[in-house]
């Protein structure tokens, strides 16, 4: 009796040993991506939209193509709420990976918790994606190795604004005399760019009104009191959150036509614009990607994820919105930094260190984004050692009252008249911390 | 002269919504002693409730009474769950109930609900309305409107009923009201539904102004000046309150905002209120406490 207890116990502590290990192997030839998603509080419907687009393009990747070169990708979720105290300890719960997958870039989608998170990130070396937002001086690859601004940095963002404003009256140089406000959130984010706007003013002879926004702005009447006597010519939106759909309904309480009032890249989405009912008719807001569900890779989401029933969405009615579609470019571009690292350092699954290699060489041409079936959805970018925003393009979109349509081609900004100052806020960063930049002349 | 008038107007029909909130709160404190530091999640509850039914073919007056009866429900619950069990505690221990109530009243509306943001038309048109040489909204001479309308249905029910005698009973002297036979807890059941409908009615109208979404919780930051101001027991002290920071709020934004490099209307109420607690510290139409020492 003894002996068969023995020998079952035996085989239990075999059979344990045995999954534990299976479960170990399996995970860990996986590449696993730590989410700091925020799905409650008073930011869940970005979270929920972006997260939802991102798990779900991972999840086509892995049912499609069984992974990346046969590594399957994982990911697991830390609530934060969009709080920064919570982000960086989901973070730091996340960063080891996930039963032995390594993690390959964190992505938490708030500039407070990107910010909170940027040098531990680079002690770790982690790759941070900040897609669309995060520090501008952080395009710097030389001085930021591991913080990817994708696609679209503040500074290009603004610029990008007054070009079409320009090209809209017939020409950069009819800028003169004109008069631009710009009403900014209250908040570090809000204010990032008032200098360059201040500095585009000079140097094009445009006017500029500057009225803040205090958080969250659900009041606006004294702002456009004063936006309606100062009669700008247009008005750039910088808001975030209740403040969008508000300055919309308060620009129609005091006269002022929406289809002068540009958003900016956090004003973009359905949940900005549909609020404000039929104030937000004719609102024009700035994407680097559209919505719609017409693009290959979503058709292709749909058919293998949605159809089946394994959609991350809540609320299937929000596939194909700003903010899933944003997460799904995000699942591109990380993906395609994991299958170029793979290239370079063979099929398995990688650490943070090598996916930064494949941050820093992400080329989506045409042909590239047709491979993806995210022509049109994606712009074309090209990353390297000293440019980790890699784009700086948009197009801008206007509400027709029940959906946003694509008004314009891709518009650039100013990259030439940017780089010299983020290099200069980049270089006092690095003397601030005793970094010393990396040569990227001699980065392969 | 007229950008000033209209300036001032607008400040003034800001400051009727901010009211609206205040007089949820007052009316709890006026019954119970307990700062209510969830009105503004039961506002979001209700605004929340009653988009989502509408959304869901629910004609108009069928959601607004099934978000009240909600409300009620909500009232119930919160009597028989935590209140009762904390009679002849200390203040503190209330207000320290309500701040829990207020993150567990928000997470059961995004757990019923969900965490989208939603749009609510009441139907009022939001545009510019010329009058005497000012242009004033609408929608906020029609908020200012309904804010009157409950104003009055309040002070009725107060003063011209016996359930208001037994409420002002209660807000005097909790003891003696129960020693001549009022039922404490269906007072407060009473109380907080009521509240629930002003939060109700709040809810819709800022609803309408800002979206249904969670930061409407946020606009109790509006009502604790205008409270400090008018004093916490008096309706008209929550009216009177909330026109003068709404006004004051506004005037400052536009004129001192610019010397102090903008973005003032958030802090300057507080500085009103500070003022006051310096040199009023029941309120304008607050009761003073008046104790044997």
């Amino acid at each position: 009796m003894k002996n068969h207890l023995h020998t079952l116990k035996g085989a239990v502590v075999l059979a344990l040993g045995l999954a534990a290990a299976s479960a170990t192997a399996q995970a860990g030839g996986e590449q696993y991506f730590p989410l700091q998603s925020y799905r409650v509080g008073p930011y869940a419907a970005g979270g929920t939209g972006f997260f939802g687009g991102f798990i779900d393009y991972l999840q086509y990747v892995n049912i499609k193509e069984g992974g990346v070169n046969g590594v399957k990708l994982s990911w697991s979720e830390c609530e934060t709420e969009y709080v920064v105290e919570k982000g960086v300890e989901c973070y730091e719960r996340l960063k080891k990976g996930l039963n032995g997958a390594p993690a390959a870039a964190t992505n938490p989608l708030s500039v407070g918790i990107a910010y909170a998170t940027l040098e531990r990130s680079t002690a770790d070396k982690l790759p941070l994606i900040t897609i669309n937002h995060g520090r501008t001086d952080s395009t710097d690859g030389s001085v930021f190795p591991y913080v990817f601004p994708l696609q679209l940095n503040p500074y290009s963002e603004v610029s990008a604004i007054i070009n079409y404003i320009g090209q809209k009256s017939g020409g950069l140089a009819k800028l003169k005399g004109k008069k631009i406000a710009v009403l900014y959130h209250g908040s570090p984010y809000g204010k990032e760019t008032n200098p360059i706007l201040e500095l585009l003013s000079k140097k094009y002879g445009f006017q500029l009104v500057s009225l803040e926004v205090p958080h969250p702005g659900n009041e606006q009447q004294s702002q456009w009191l004063t936006i309606r006597q100062q009669k700008p010519d247009w008005v750039i939106l910088r808001g975030w959150g209740v403040m969008n759909p508000v300055a919309l309904k308060t620009a129609q309480k005091t006269g002022y036509p929406a289809d002068h009032i540009i958003g900016n890249i956090w004003s973009n989405s359905e949940e900005d614009a549909a609020p404000a009912g039929a104030a937000a008719k004719g609102f024009i807001s700035i994407t680097t990607h559209p919505s719609g569900t017409q693009f290959p890779v979503l058709q292709g989401i749909k058919k293998t994820v949605l159809d089946a029933g394994k959609g991350n969405l809540a609320d299937a009615k929000r596939f194909g919105t700003v903010y899933y579609n944003l997460g799904v470019v995000n699942g591109i571009l990380n993906v395609e930094a994991v299958r170029l690292a793979q290239a370079k350092f063979g099929k398995k699954p990688l650490t943070g260190e090598q996916v930064r290699w494949g941050f820093e060489h992400l080329h989506f041409d045409d042909k590239r984004l047709k491979e993806v079936g995210a022509l049109g959805l994606l712009q074309p970018l090209q990353l390297s050692c000293a440019d980790h925003e890699g784009g700086g393009a948009v197009r801008f979109q206007q509400w027709d009252g029940q959906q946003w349509k694509v008004i314009s081609p891709w518009v650039q900004a100013d990259r030439k008249l940017l780089r010299p100052i983020i290099e200069d806020s980049s270089h006092k960063y690095a003397k601030e911390k005793g970094i010393t930049p990396r040569d990227c002349s001699k980065e392969s | 002269m007229s950008f000033f008038m209209e300036v001032l107007l607008g400040g003034l029909l800001a400051g009727v919504m901010y009211s609206l909130v205040a007089i949820g709160f007052v009316l709890i404190y006026k019954a119970s002693g307990v700062f209510n530091f969830a009105q503004g999640s039961m506002v979001l509850f209700a605004a929340l409730t009653f988009v989502s039914l509408l959304e869901r073919g629910l004609p108009f007056w069928l959601s607004f009474v099934i978000s009240l009866l909600s409300m009620l429900l909500l009232a119930l619950l919160l009597e028989r769950l935590v209140l009762r069990h904390l009679v002849n505690r200390p203040p503190i221990t209330l207000f320290m109930a309500t701040l829990g109530l207020s993150y567990v009243v928000e997470g059961v509306a995004q757990a019923l609900w969900g965490a989208q943001v939603h749009g609510l038309d009441l139907g009022i048109e939001d545009t510019p309305l010329e009058l005497g040489g000012l242009m004033l909204s609408r929608f906020d001479l029609f908020a200012a409107a309904s804010a009157g309308l409950l104003v009055l249905l309040l002070s009725l029910l107060f003063n011209k009923t016996r359930i208001g005698l037994s409420l002002r009973a209660v807000a005097d002297d909790q003891l003696a009201a129960l020693a001549v036979g009022i039922r404490l807890q269906r007072m407060w059941v009473l109380v907080w539904a009521v509240a629930g409908l002003v939060g109700l009615v709040a809810g819709l109208l800022w609803g309408a102004r800002l979206g249904v979404q969670f930061s409407l919780s946020l606009i109790v930051l509006k009502a604790l000046p205008v409270l400090i101001i008018g004093g916490f027991t008096s309706i008209g002290g929550a009216i009177v309150g909330g026109l003068i920071v709404g006004a004051s709020e506004k005037l400052a934004e536009v004129y001192l905002g610019p010397l102090l490099s903008g973005g003032i209307e958030n802090w300057f109420p507080y500085v009103l209120a500070l003022l006051f607690l310096l040199l009023r510290p029941a309120g304008l139409f607050g009761e003073r406490a008046i104790e044997r020492v």
